[in-house]
């Protein structure tokens, strides 16, 4: 308990602690105002911040594996969506007899000249169990994926191209028919959850403050691992496995927790995410999507845990504008922010602001004020040491999806 | 650890070789008729190395002459053909274990080129490599005891690198970062080390400083260092093994085997 608020010193935890109030008070006051306040939030934006609080969750589950790892997964998607599945299973067993069919089982199966409900879906009636599940069925998957992939010590390319091929294949599977998730119409047409109507504002209201309460909860679950000594050893096999191991430290281990975890921070991400938009189908699990998730964190910064929170919040920003405004021109802008960052950037948004604070110290004291030789060595070398190469992978991706695009 | 295992010991066939353990001082690292090939290529041939508790070995001998292979056999990163590792008269068998658990035993290895963890600060760096539990789970809540505290500045004396604690790993000079990881070594503080090329690309004044560090490294530990350097070796060792082509070619006090005419053929004379 004590460690927990040693995370930060002072100014860290007000700077936290102002971030908290503004996501999760400070917008919902907002959305009650009356509409003819100036300030007042239109009830649409809601879902959609929600939605991005899921994504900054993601996007820094991701970064556990990835920046403070060196682990590039793409296969996150899968994750989330695995998450986001459960959820949806819940809320369709949840209106049982309220379908367009009025059958105990979800429109889709009717539909199928279904019978019986497959047995994977007992217990999904139950909230309590269908949350457990959001937990346990990314969390096996991640567990068994990671035990036998890092036993095997796939690393680097090549591991991030197993994850993308056992998602794709998920999606696939996910498509069919057959496999009762309802095919490439995923699940939809929810209603309720735990009896309060989706569509009322205050459901959504709700459903934004638990997703920032769970978003603040994932940040100081991932800055206590991070600062602990377990975050130090997760870093060293990042940067030097060999010999981590031949310190003693059996990385698969470490490797598989950090791995399993992440993916469950994702799967929660994932079922906050689905009553917010309403749906949840297959094209959740395509690689673009893990791809994106991995250029947020790149954008944000890989390494730290504000970064890739800042990047998944100001990229979906932009790309909502974007995408309204100038339809044909965000994947463009996605892709060359990539290689932006990927050049100049190699510590992301996040590794501006030391470099700002030296302008800012350099223009406002005389040439005199310039930090000693010890303080820039000690700055530059460590953002030339951020391993550049294995974002080459992402950014040959990004280069085939705007390839495809139309 | 005071008498050689016998009867007691559960590795079958201990007994075969309790004669040539009987009446010498206990062993601290035995490597037995160890064979290692690579496509047909014999980098280790038939090698046996008997090593006593506090010992300080030399291994020198020409390129390619399976010294580096040698190391990685003993600390699990590649697996013998043939042969065994013993530390310990015979306890366990290293060729049977992963590089994590031969480690957790107490075996050290300092690499050629100097490995830190380059974004750590040297004090991260001996924390890293301090004695203790491995687990993930212990990981998560560990926190450093005074004790540990305290040892970890010791070493830090130790290596000369106090004042540096706090800068990451990677920004340190070439000497400075051999020392840190050798002070990693101490506080791992390992029963046999294994040393490579400890001062390739040093000065003088850093050289002297190694072979210092290295007398103090021996006496409670088993040491083993490879080297190049004639000069630097003669003035730590006290026993010297050539390995030639893979083979012990000779074993020795360090004068006697500088008059050996095959190793002045091989080796020095060049």
């Amino acid at each position: 308990m004590l460690r927990l608020f040693q995370l930060h010193g002072r100014r860290g935890w007000m700077v936290v602690g102002a971030a908290s109030l503004l996501i999760a008070v400070v917008i919902p006051l907002l959305n009650l105002l009356p509409r003819s306040f100036p300030l007042a939030l239109p009830d649409y934006l809601i879902p959609l911040l929600g939605k991005f609080l899921c994504f900054g969750m993601a996007a820094m589950a991701m970064d556990l594996v990835w920046g403070y790892t060196g682990i590039l997964s793409l296969g996150h998607a899968l994750f989330f969506s695995l998450g986001g599945y459960a959820m949806g299973m819940y809320l369709m067993r949840s209106i049982a007899g309220e379908g367009v069919y009025r059958s105990a089982l979800p429109d889709f199966m009717v539909f199928l000249d279904w019978k019986q409900l497959p047995w994977y879906w007992l217990g999904f009636n139950h909230f309590g169990f269908a949350m457990a599940m959001v937990l346990v069925a990314p969390g096996l998957l991640a567990f068994v994926f990671g035990w036998f992939a890092f036993r095997s010590r796939i690393k680097g390319v090549y591991l991030s191209i197993v994850t993308q091929a056992l998602t794709y294949a998920a999606m696939l599977f996910f498509f069919q028919n057959a496999a009762g998730f309802g095919g490439n119409n995923g699940l939809t047409d929810f209603k309720r959850l735990l009896g309060w109507s989706l569509q009322a504002p205050s459901t959504k209201l709700a459903l934004y403050v638990i997703t920032a309460v769970a978003l603040i909860g994932t940040y100081l679950l991932c800055q206590f691992i991070v600062q602990s000594k377990l975050g130090r050893v997760l870093r060293a096999i990042r940067d030097a496995e060999l010999k981590t191991r031949f310190c003693g430290y059996d990385s698969i281990n470490y490797k598989v927790f950090i791995w399993t975890l992440s993916a469950m921070l994702c799967a929660v991400a994932g079922a906050l995410y689905v009553p917010q938009v309403g749906i949840i189908n297959p094209s959740e699990m395509q690689p673009s999507n893990s791809i994106e998730l991995a250029i947020w964190v790149a954008v944000g910064g890989r390494g730290t845990l504000v970064g890739p929170l800042l990047g998944a919040l100001l990229l979906n920003g932009g790309k909502s504008w974007l995408t309204a405004a100038f339809p044909s021109a965000w994947l463009y802008v996605l892709g060359s922010l990539f290689v932006v960052v990927t050049l100049f950037l190699p510590r992301g948004l996040v590794g501006l602001a030391p470099l700002m604070s030296r302008l800012r110290k350099r223009r406002g004291g005389s040439q005199a004020m310039t930090p000693p030789e010890s303080d820039r060595q000690a700055e530059d070398p460590v953002a030339a040491a951020a391993p550049v190469a294995d974002v080459v992978p992402v950014a040959n991706a990004v280069a085939a999806k705007e390839g495809v695009a139309p | 650890m005071t008498a050689p295992a016998t009867a007691t010991s559960p590795i079958a066939g201990a007994d075969d070789k309790a004669h040539v353990l009987a009446g010498r001082p206990p062993i601290a690292l035995w490597v037995e008729e160890l064979t290692v090939s690579f496509d047909g290529f014999k980098a280790i041939d038939n090698v046996t190395l008997m090593l006593d508790h506090g010992e300080l070995r030399c291994i020198i001998g020409p390129n390619g002459a399976g010294k580096t292979t040698l190391m990685d056999v003993i600390t699990g990163k590649t697996r013998p053909d043939k042969g065994a590792v013993y530390l310990e008269s015979r306890l366990h068998d290293l060729t049977q274990l992963t590089e994590c658990q031969i480690a957790q035993l107490g075996v050290g290895r300092k690499f050629q080129r100097p490995t830190v963890f380059p974004q750590h600060t040297v004090y991260e760096n001996c924390e890293l490599a301090l004695q203790g539990k491995r687990g993930v789970f212990h990981s998560l809540f560990a926190r450093l005891s005074r004790a540990e505290r305290e040892r970890i500045d010791q070493v830090l004396e130790t290596i000369g690198l106090a004042e540096l604690k706090d800068r990451p790993a990677g920004l340190l000079a070439h000497g400075h970062k051999q020392w840190l990881e050798i002070g990693m070594l101490l506080a791992l503080d390992p029963k046999v080390l294994l040393i490579d090329e400890p001062v390739a690309g040093m000065t003088q004044p850093e050289m002297e400083r190694t072979a210092d560090l290295m007398r103090r490294l021996a006496g409670e530990r088993t040491v083993v260092v490879v080297e190049h350097d004639m000069e630097f070796v003669r003035s730590i060792a006290r026993k010297v093994t050539v390995l030639h082509e893979g083979r012990v070619l000779a074993e020795g006090p360090m004068g006697d085997i500088q008059r050996d005419p095959r190793v002045i053929e091989v080796y020095l004379g060049t």
